[in-house]
């Protein structure tokens, strides 16, 4: 079956992974942090889907299914430590959560 | 043939461009909303390799369950608009750069330095995207994995009830 070659989901895949890191890097807000690591989960999946297709093998989905089951774990854990974390100090600006830094 | 690109190259831009706006934003609602646009271009890229299970459980748990919490989140912080970087953290915005540049000429080299990949679908890929082959993959060769991550859901739910509990006087 005809198909675009494979490299370029390979190179869509690293440049979203690429943003995932950057924003990881540069913002404060956990939020969107949290939503930069979504961005890099997402484009490994992506790859596993490209190579699952490509090579003929179902392992690629069924660690994709895998993935996304940890990323929902990570998402509800992530969002309530968000929310402890204001709770605590009104803020979700990582920089300002500072307490066990020395 | 041509549709092929075509289709492929609206999805894999609108994903980037989505990414891009997710990370840049100062208001986390665009940035979620962003989000959720990048996670149906990449639902469309998973139904161009014909990984139509995927596809739907990538827009099922992305954009309707995580995003949802994500959202309610942010809606019940009442979060403002996010100041500028600090002076402090500009090293990090440079090293930010020099890791995406790094990386994405990686990519390339990679792909551009062998000989080209692959242009065809495995003649089986029509048939493993599919809920009935995905299902019983999943029920037989990795039955055991299946088991490990209803055990780990279970520990993340109360996790989160416990994280998130208001502690009582």
């Amino acid at each position: 079956m005809q198909s675009v070659p494979m490299e370029f989901y390979l190179i869509v895949s690293g440049v979203i992974f690429t943003i995932g890191t950057i924003g990881v890097l540069t913002r404060r807000n956990a939020i969107i942090i949290f939503m930069s690591i979504e961005l890099m989960l997402n484009s490994v999946n992506l790859t596993f889907v490209a190579f699952s297709a490509f090579l003929g093998d179902i392992a690629g989905q069924i660690f994709v299914f895998f993935i996304m089951a940890v990323a929902a774990g990570e998402a509800t854990i992530g969002l309530a430590i968000v929310l402890a974390l204001f709770r605590k100090k009104q803020t979700v600006y990582v920089d300002e959560a500072n307490s066990i830094k020395w | 043939m041509s549709l092929l690109y075509f289709f492929f190259a609206i999805l894999s831009i609108l994903a980037i461009a989505s990414a891009i706006i997710t990370i840049t934003s100062k208001n986390p609602v665009r940035s979620a909303f962003a989000l959720v646009v990048h996670f149906f271009m990449l639902a469309g890229l998973y139904l161009t390799l014909n990984a139509q299970f995927v596809a739907v459980i990538q827009v099922l748990v992305y954009a309707g369950a995580i995003m949802v919490l994500v959202i309610f989140v942010i809606m019940l912080l009442n979060l403002t608009d996010e100041k500028r970087l600090n002076e402090k953290f500009n090293f990090r915005i440079i090293l930010a750069i020099l890791f995406g540049i790094a990386f994405v000429a990686q990519i390339a080299f990679i792909s551009f330095a062998k000989n080209p990949l692959n242009v065809n679908l495995h003649q089986n890929s029509a048939t493993i995207g599919t809920a009935q082959s995905i299902g019983t993959a999943l029920y037989t060769n990795y039955l055991v994995p299946f088991e490990v991550v209803g055990i780990l859901l279970v520990v993340a739910i109360i996790g989160a009830i416990v994280l998130a509990k208001r502690k009582v006087n």
